[in-house]
Formats: structure tokens, C-alpha cells, sequence
């Protein structure tokens, strides 16, 4: 049993994963139907958001430089990582340099992709994360199950009795403005002592040299503004021309997100405090980090470089909605994870991810970025293939068939044979045990043949 | 004035039609032929290669593209009782001999004159069913179909013909009943998860019968509502609109 097929059984056999999941996606998937219903012309507007990243990507390197030089003029520094591993250098070296303690950490799924938190506890760094989910998922030791809530698949009743454990001052009432005022009580003081704030990115504005974020809980801005350092981590990916790009790209986010119109902050920083600011960071370090993704332009997963992490691929998916997000074993789960993941974390080990859709393109219908997420994923299946990754018995047995296809009277003798056995094992229509189908009869019948096929029995004359 | 010849139409029957439930060909021969085509069946049609395209075996659905190709291109039309058979050839082989200057054009000419059994019926021959059949129904809309070719409407527009016939919402008519072609087999308990779901809401809908537009996933649905004990019967749409589901439903013994 593979790894993922184990993680699948784990999450079909916990009940309260389901409810919990399914709420959530649930309402996204409601919400989002009625903002996209209230647009004017979502298709056009989602044809402009596809044109704007294809655009961008096309010409990286471009944007990129122009990015680097405004915001270098604005006065914050600008890194380059080529892998996850120079990224957390770059990061941990940063705090180390500042003799930071702690910091303050506003949650980004680039931070998870590089492996940041565990990068910052083994330099001893202590992390305090300002996103109430992702604190919670901090508390519990577990990583994110779905991109835009971390936490989604714990209910109300899991994370009181977590922060019961684990808070100083616990809530006293089961509501959920309590335990939010419990985590409020837990986290501020050391949010506000924070030496290092870490944050991510949605946009970074080229021709300003701005770094874009948006949240529900202005936890970007608690990570940006009080400490003496702010570090914004980003994919290279993150670019944008100009503000009405990113304006536009933003109108998509939220309402794919989540349904709303905009996000309760949504926020545009350019460089550190300037004399005469009353506050902001005394520095700001940009790190831009590739890992992987002039190789994903390069090799035929451009389009995939579109994502904006809106999540609804996955809240529209009918198999994350049953298995969740921790089964899909990385960093990003769903439709967009099991196109990443083997880009990130190599193909070989991640081949099931790239099987274990149903092909049914309710991920591309809903994506705000129009990404061809069914066709991206059988260009996997056919690297997997070709690489010689499929099993051995599944290669036979496809080759088995594929010669039989393009044989037809072998075939025509074939489906003849295994219709009259298939209906040996029948009882009354229905199959209920079928050898070499036992995955499908075990928990459904299967309806038994007719009777010959109908070539045959065209053949032999009859017409209705 | 002569008479305007009939359009000659290749029925390509898929092999699960062929194999499983041939009276959904029968049904598309009576349906064709009422709406004034003649109908041809080759008889040396297999399977368009839908489960080595998915599996990511491109060079053998390549080849058995081809062979599909120079099996049908002789005829004005084919038409296909499945979405998702449909949409292999008029959506995928393109695709598949996108870097075949030999066979490109030739996949593309095939697809411009493919088309599923109910748009064709619906919009080129512009056909309304005689059939009456006094039942509630729910309308799966399986997948490919769906989003591949847009069938959405014809079914539902054809349907309202039939005499006695009520159409009943079903709650995520559009989500998939997590068949997916060799999916099912390959990660059967997320499939049953899905399939189970689905069978829940046709059994809620309330509805006598339960159509769609595809083989696969009507036995995928109809194996999970028979273990679930449930009454709801399934048909192919076809079978309603040529009036012949008075037989038995998908299961039945005959």
C-alpha cells in the first residue's frame, strides 16, 4: 500500500474530517457561485486575469528586474533563491544578523513550500504565527490541509479542546468570539515583541516596487508594521506590471477565494519606514525565490505559473472533498497540488497524486485563471508513463488491451468471450463478485451484459 | 425538385454500449433513423482509446486514433451515445496528433463532423421525440459531455417532448459520480465515497428514474443505488427518448 493510499484510508475512515471539510468547501462553493453570478462578465474578466499572468510569465525576467530596481530605490533589499534550501539561508541568516529571538510569522504557502518553520526551529528561532488557523495548526504540530484556511479540517470542537490545552488563559465560553480573544490573549504581547516579521506576497508591482497581501485578519500587517525587520518571502511567480493588474488579479482572488468581494485587509507596502513615518520596519529584505519554477516555465507547466492560491480547484473537487487536504501528502493538496507537487517534490514519488482524479474538469470550470488542470495532469501521466514509472502490471495489461483494439476481429472475439463470462457470474442482472474487478464490486454490483454484443447481433440482422 | 438525399451518419457505438447494453445502440438506430438519416454502422469499430489516453500511454491512443480515424472519415457524420466517447475523438485525437503533419488535418476534419448522439439529434437534425412515458426523472450531467462539449441543455430540451415525462431537480446534477473511467478501479474506496454520495442525492430527488448521457457512469451510479436497495431505476436518455424504456433498466434481467 502506498503512502497516499494509506493517508486515503486514514482520512475516509475519520467522520469528523468529513463534516469538517465539507462545511467549509461547502460555503466556499455557495458563495463563490453567487459572487461570480453578481459579476458583470466573469468569463471576460477571467480571460484578462489568464492574459495578464501568461503575459508576465512570458516575460519574467523583465518584470522581474523592474520589480527589483523599485523596490531596491524604495530602500528595501532584494534576494534571489534558486532552491528552497538558499531561501531559508537567506531568511534564517537575516534573523541571525539581527539577533532575533522570535519572530512573527503572517502565513504564506511559499514559507510551507521551503520548509521555513522547520528551518527556523533548527536555527532556535522561536515562531510566533499571527494567522489564527495557522496557529492552530502550530499548536497541534500538524502542516496546512487546504491553502486559504490551514485549519480546515479541525471542527470548533477540536480546536477549543486544543486551546484549552494548550492556551494560558483559556476561553470560558464555547463561542467561537471567545476562543478567537483566547488566541488574541495567547499570541499578542509576543506578536508585538517580535524582533522579525516574516510575511509573504499575493502581487508584487513591478513598476512600484510594492508587495501586495491580503487577509481576514490583518495578521500581514501585525507581521509587517511593529517589528524592527520585515522579510517578505515570494515566489517569483508573484509579479504583476502595475496596480490596476493587481487590482484586477484581486477582484478574481477574492471572490474565487472565498466569494466575497475583497478581503477585510488588503494591503500595499512599499520599503521600509521612511524619515518622518511614524512606524513601518527599519529594514525590509524581499526574498524571491524560484525553486523550481523557470523549469516548470520550461517544460511544458507555464500555464500552472498562472495560480493565484485562491483554493477553488479544491473546494470544487469532488475527491479532495472526500479525502482532504493532509492525503495529498505536500505542500499544496487538491487539483493545483497534484499538478505542483511533482514539479516540487519529483514525479516518481508523487505518481499517485497525478492518477487519482476523475478527469471530470470541474477544477478548470471554476479556476479564476482558466489553468487547463486536467490536460497539465495527463501531461504528468504521460511522463510517468514514457519514464517507465506505471507498474508493471498495469503497462501489460494496457498493452494487452491497446494491441486487442487495434486488432478488430480479435477484439470483436474478445468482448464476445468476456460478455458470455461475465454473465456466468451474474445472478438476476447483477454481478455482485467479479475476479480482477474486486475493487469495483466490493462496494457496488455491477450490471451484467445483456446478452451478445451488439456488433453481433447488428450482424446477424436485427436493426431495432 | 429531387428530394434532398439523407444525411448518411456512422453510428460509432462505444465499446461499453457494445459489451454491456446494446439496446442503447438499437435505441440510437431508432432514434437516427426516425429523424430521417441513414445510418451505417462499421462493423470493424472497437474502442476509441480513451483508457490509454488517460493512462498516459499517448503512443498507443496515438495509434488507435489513427486507426479510428481512417475507420470513420469516409462518413458525412459520426455519432457517438457518450460524452465522453464523443469528445476523445472531437476534443482529444487533435490533441493527440497535434505533431503529426500526416494525420492532424485528417484528425481534425473528423472531429469537425463528430458529434454526440443527443446534439446531433437536438441541433443538426433539429428532432423532437414522439415517445410519451409517464415516470419522474433526474438528469445526471456526466462530465465530459458536459464540460468538453456543453451538453447541457439538449437532453433536458429533448426530453421535455416526451409525453408524461417529469423532470425533477437532482441536488449536484453536475458533480461527478466519481467513475472516471479506470479512476474507479484504481482508487475504489475514494470512488465509492463519491458514488455514494451521488446515489444519496438521486434517492433524496425523488425521481422514478435516473438518466444521463453515459454508460459508465450510469453503471457506476446504478451498482451503488441496487447495494444501497434503493428503487430508483436507470436508463440511458436515449433509451426515454426513442420509447423503449418500458424494457428493463440497467441491472434488470430481461
Amino acid at each position: 500500500m502506498s503512502g497516499f493510499t494509506r493517508r486515503v484510508e486514514h482520512a475516509l475512515a475519520d467522520p469528523v474530517l468529513k463534516i469538517a471539510v465539507e462545511l467549509t468547501a461547502g460555503t466556499a462553493e455557495a458563495k463563490r457561485a453567487t459572487a461570480v453570478a453578481a459579476f458583470p462578465d466573469f468569463e471576460a474578466a477571467r480571460a484578462r486575469a489568464a492574459a495578464i499572468k501568461d503575459h508576465v510569465v512570458a516575460n519574467l525576467g523583465h518584470y522581474l528586474q523592474e520589480f527589483e530596481a523599485n523596490a531596491q530605490a524604495a530602500g528595501a533589499t532584494v534576494h534571489w533563491a534558486r532552491t528552497a534550501e538558499e531561501a531559508c539561508e537567506t531568511v534564517v541568516g537575516i534573523c541571525k544578523r539581527a539577533g532575533a529571538r522570535s519572530v512573527a510569522r503572517s502565513k504564506s504557502m511559499l514559507g510551507e513550500e521551503i520548509g521555513l518553520p522547520h528551518a527556523l526551529a533548527q536555527a532556535g528561532i522561536e515562531r510566533i504565527e499571527t494567522d489564527l488557523a495557522e496557529h492552530i495548526i502550530q499548536l497541534s504540530g500538524e502542516r496546512p490541509s487546504h491553502i486559504v484556511w490551514p485549519a480546515m479540517h479541525k471542527t470548533r470542537e477540536q480546536v477549543s479542546a486544543l486551546f484549552r490545552a494548550r492556551h494560558h488563559e483559556p476561553h470560558l465560553e464555547e463561542t467561537i468570539a471567545a476562543m478567537a480573544e483566547s488566541a488574541r490573549r495567547h499570541l499578542r504581547s509576543a506578536m508585538l515583541e517580535a524582533d522579525v516579521g516574516i510575511s509573504g506576497a499575493n502581487f508584487l508591482i513591478a513598476d512600484t516596487g510594492s508587495v501586495c497581501t491580503v487577509t481576514n485578519e490583518g495578521n500581514a500587517e501585525l507581521s509587517i508594521v511593529p517589528p524592527r525587520i520585515n522579510i517578505v518571502t515570494a515566489g517569483i511567480e508573484k509579479v504583476v506590471p502595475s496596480l490596476p493588474h493587481a487590482i484586477h488579479m484581486l477582484r478574481m482572488l477574492a471572490r474565487s477565494a472565498t466569494g466575497a468581494a475583497l478581503t477585510q485587509y488588503t494591503t500595499f507596502y512599499t520599503g521600509p519606514k521612511r524619515a518622518g513615518d511614524r512606524d513601518g520596519p527599519e529594514e525590509m529584505h524581499i526574498v524571491l525565490v524560484d525553486n523550481g519554477r523557470t523549469d516548470m516555465r520550461e517544460s511544458g507547466l507555464a500555464e500552472m505559473l498562472r495560480c493565484i492560491r485562491c483554493g477553488a480547484c479544491m473546494n470544487h473537487c469532488v475527491v479532495f472533498r472526500q479525502i482532504g487536504g493532509h492525503a495529498y501528502g505536500g505542500t499544496y493538496p487538491g487539483p493545483m497540488g497534484a499538478v505542483l507537487t511533482p514539479a516540487l517534490d519529483g514525479l516518481s514519488a508523487n505518481r499517485d497524486l497525478v492518477h487519482a482524479c476523475t478527469m471530470n474538469g470541474k477544477c478548470q470550470e471554476v479556476c479564476p485563471v482558466n489553468i487547463p488542470l486536467p490536460t497539465l495532469l495527463r501531461g504528468w501521466r504521460e511522463k510517468s508513463w514514457r519514464e517507465g514509472l506505471e507498474p508493471q502490471a498495469v503497462r501489460r495489461a494496457l498493452g494487452l488491451w491497446a494491441w486487442g483494439v487495434r486488432h478488430p476481429r480479435l477484439y470483436r472475439l474478445g468482448s464476445a468471450l468476456a460478455v458470455r463470462a461475465m454473465r456466468m457470474a451474474a445472478r438476476a442482472g447483477w454481478i455482485s463478485r467479479l475476479p480482477l474487478a474486486g475493487g469495483w464490486t466490493r462496494h457496488r454490483d455491477l450490471p451484467a451484459p445483456e446478452g451478445t454484443t451488439f456488433i453481433e447481433q447488428y450482424a446477424r440482422g436485427r436493426r431495432r | 425538385m429531387p428530394p434532398s438525399p439523407r444525411p448518411s451518419v456512422a453510428l460509432f457505438v462505444t465499446c461499453l454500449v457494445d459489451a454491456m447494453r446494446p439496446r442503447i445502440g438499437f435505441a440510437a438506430l431508432a432514434a437516427l433513423e426516425d429523424a430521417g438519416c441513414e445510418v451505417v454502422v462499421p462493423a470493424e469499430q472497437t474502442c476509441c482509446g480513451q483508457p490509454a489516453l488517460n493512462s498516459g500511454d499517448a503512443a498507443a491512443a496515438a495509434a488507435i486514433a489513427r486507426q479510428t480515424i481512417a475507420l470513420l472519415e469516409p462518413y458525412e457524420a459520426v455519432v457517438v451515445p457518450s460524452g465522453s466517447c464523443a469528445a476523445t475523438i472531437a476534443c482529444h485525437y487533435p490533441e493527440l496528433l497535434a505533431n503529426d503533419p500526416a494525420w492532424l488535418p485528417r484528425a481534425q476534419a473528423l472531429a469537425s463532423r463528430t458529434y454526440e448522439i443527443l446534439t446531433y439529434l437536438d441541433q443538426v437534425c433539429d428532432w423532437r421525440p414522439s415517445a410519451a412515458l409517464d415516470a419522474s426523472v433526474a438528469y445526471h450531467d456526466s462530465c465530459s459531455g458536459l464540460r468538453e462539449l456543453g451538453i447541457k441543455q439538449q437532453p433536458r430540451r429533448l426530453l421535455s417532448h416526451v409525453k408524461g415525462l417529469r423532470q425533477v431537480p437532482l441536488a449536484g446534477a453536475e458533480t461527478c459520480c466519481g467513475f472516471g473511467g479506470t479512476f474507479c478501479v484504481k482508487y475504489p474506496s475514494i470512488s465509492n465515497a463519491i458514488v455514494e454520495e451521488k446515489a444519496a442525492a438521486i434517492e433524496a430527488s425523488g425521481a422514478d428514474l435516473l438518466l444521463s448521457g453515459d454508460l459508465g457512469c450510469l453503471m457506476n451510479m446504478a451498482g451503488k443505488l441496487h447495494r444501497r436497495g434503493a428503487s430508483t431505476r436507470a436508463f440511458h436518455t436515449l433509451e426515454v427518448l426513442a420509447g423503449v424504456a418500458d424494457g428493463p433498466a440497467i441491472g434488470e434481467a430481461p
